[in-house]
């Protein structure tokens, strides 16, 4: 699937502000990292939470300043805008389990 | 291509003194690594490398902050008076300050640092950056977990910063037992550069030591260096040696009886003279005479003092006939007057030598040396007069030293460990005859020069100094 620099939004329920899932992934290019990246968190974001995110990628190559504001300095990094507080998951989200503890999808301890 | 090895191109840093030591500089379009402990001056020194090169050499820097927030920053370099939010808007400046908190971060998988290079890149970009700073990069290993990635990334970034001509800093932590906690020096392989900070006797000392500098000779010594309201300046004395030349010209002692004494003719300018003797027997008067003599003849003269103030001094020296206000008002005679205390040797010396070369005197006062020995050991002060002495040497200061030896040991005793560099060493003692307390002067020696034998009295009157009889040996009792 190819990246799109712009907002790929899916809201199940839009007048329910409260259970959208605001994702951004920063990536620099479409390397096979970030096409990874992508793809993983689509899936995972499909099998856990349809119809309750909105991804949006930053390619940092298009847009360098906006690596500043969320402090970029890995990429792929994951950015869990909402809900609050803001968490970060940096890599190609290969790992499943781990990219839902980091989501606070899953405790740590199950 | 073998023949432009021997031709390193320099990056002079504008610190006072680096670029002595270095011969010009750090290596341009390559990294240096600048190691120490927390607080030995890292982030100052890279600093100072940044504001110096936008300020004096027109090349604009990158400042990359993993430690210190921009307001950090500016607040530690406040007291320099510099403004950083000033060279920024400028475009002489661009920090950015990157944060890792590795409790802030999950990772899994694959990744890289391309964020950052990205980040390092647009900075450098926005202002046309010839010279950046990475203070501290060795962030990244406390922030990430996957060693082998930073690992691969820092020789990419070094590369990086090869390939596009930038001359860096790269700062990092003092580790046990090797220059860095992380290894950094692996990566940096033309200049090192240690940083020191100690303390004994309650007195800190700074030091600087080039560990490493491919392709170019440099000082290997232990250099100290202050940190002062004006930057870091390294003092790189121990390395002038004996190479200052040698006058032929005389000028007074200020007293005309002394002069007669020395050849009829004074001291040796750019000489150094040592003026030694016990409590009260007029070594402050001798040498505030020869401040004098100095600024009648339309010379500059500075004096140093660790005993008295200024007023005081201005206010004891016009009842002995030396009316020193004209030329204090006419901006002739200049008074620094501090304890010793207050400063370790080293904070002393560069503080000395910053005065001496804002007012460029011709001739200058130490009263007393002896104040030293109070602040540190014997040999500390030795090397330090030694390198002050080479200092006003060079620029052809003649300097009158006094020292102030204890009553009961021989006059002579206490004198060894300075004389041997000093040129000319002048005698005053108290001497006790019917029942008179009188003063006298001798010379015990005077390098390059036929110089009296005699021990003559020494008289201050409210018209200044002169000098009386030669003594007779049977009437006078020494102590």
């Amino acid at each position: 699937m190819a990246i799109k620099t712009q907002t790929t939004a899916v809201p199940a329920n839009p007048e329910d502000k409260s259970t959208t899932w605001l994702l951004r992934l920063y990536v620099a290019g479409q390397t096979p990292k970030s096409i990874a990246a992508f793809n993983n968190l689509k899936r995972i974001c499909e099998t856990h939470l349809k119809g309750l995110y909105q991804i949006e990628v930053v390619d940092l190559l298009v847009n360098p300043q906006l690596a500043k504001g969320d402090q970029i300095v890995a990429v792929p990094t994951l950015v869990r805008q909402l809900p609050p507080p803001v968490k970060k998951i940096i890599g190609d989200l290969a790992k499943e389990e781990r990219v839902l503890i980091g989501l606070d999808l899953k405790s740590a301890q199950s | 291509m073998a023949a432009d090895v021997s031709k390193l191109e320099k990056t002079p840093t504008g610190i006072d003194g680096f670029d002595e030591i270095t011969n010009g500089g750090l290596p341009a379009g390559r990294t240096t690594l600048i190691c120490g402990r927390a607080g030995s001056g890292k982030t100052v020194m890279a600093l100072e490398f940044l504001i110096n090169g936008a300020q004096q050499f027109d090349e604009p820097g990158v400042f990359i902050a993993f430690e210190e927030t921009l307001e950090e920053l500016t607040q530690n370099i406040a007291s320099f008076g510099v403004d950083l939010a000033e060279l920024e808007r400028t475009g002489k400046l661009a920090i950015d300050h990157i944060h890792v908190e590795r409790s802030e971060i999950e990772e899994t998988g694959e990744y890289d640092l391309e964020g950052l290079f990205i980040r390092l890149a647009s900075a450098v970009d926005s202002i046309g950056a010839k010279r950046v700073v990475l203070d501290t990069i060795e962030v990244l290993f406390a922030g990430l977990t996957n060693q082998a990635i930073i690992r691969s990334e820092l020789r990419r970034l070094f590369r990086w910063l090869k390939d596009k001509g930038l001359t860096a800093i790269v700062t990092g932590e003092r580790g046990e037992g090797a220059l860095t906690r992380y290894g950094l020096e692996e990566y940096v392989a033309d200049c090192v550069v240690l940083l020191d900070h100690r303390v004994s006797d309650q007195i800190s000392t700074r030091r600087l030591r080039i560990v490493k500098y491919r392709g170019s000779a440099h000082g290997t010594d232990e250099y100290p260096f202050l940190m002062g309201e004006k930057g870091i300046s390294v003092l790189p004395l121990t390395s002038v040696g004996l190479t200052h030349g040698a006058s032929a010209e005389r000028i007074s002692s200020g007293v005309k009886d002394l002069d007669a004494m020395l050849g009829h003719k004074g001291f040796f300018v750019g000489s150094s003279i040592l003026v030694s003797g016990t409590p009260g027997t007029g070594k402050s008067s001798l040498a505030l005479s020869f401040l004098k003599a100095a600024c009648e003849r339309g010379e500059k003269a500075l004096y140093f003092g660790f005993e008295e103030s200024k007023a005081q001094i201005i206010r004891n020296t016009g009842s002995i006939g030396l009316d020193l206000q004209p030329f204090v008002d006419k901006g002739l005679l200049h008074f620094n007057n501090v304890r010793p205390s207050n400063l370790g040797l080293e904070a002393h010396l560069a503080s000395m030598l910053h005065i001496v070369k804002q007012t460029n005197p011709n001739v200058v006062v130490v009263d007393p040396i002896s104040n030293f020995l109070s602040s540190a050991d014997q040999g500390g002060v030795k090397s330090m007069l030694i390198r002050l002495v080479d200092f006003l040497k060079m620029r052809q200061i003649t300097t009158m030293f006094t020292h102030l030896t204890s009553l009961g040991g021989p006059a002579e005793h206490t004198d060894e460990s300075v004389s041997s560099i000093m040129d000319t060493w002048l005698l005053l003692r108290d001497l006790e005859h019917d029942g008179l307390r009188s003063y006298a002067v001798s010379v015990l020696k005077s390098r390059g020069m036929s110089h009296s034998h005699e021990l003559r009295e020494f008289i201050l009157s409210d018209e200044g100094i002169h000098l009386g009889a030669v003594y007779n040996r049977r009437t006078a009792v020494m102590r």
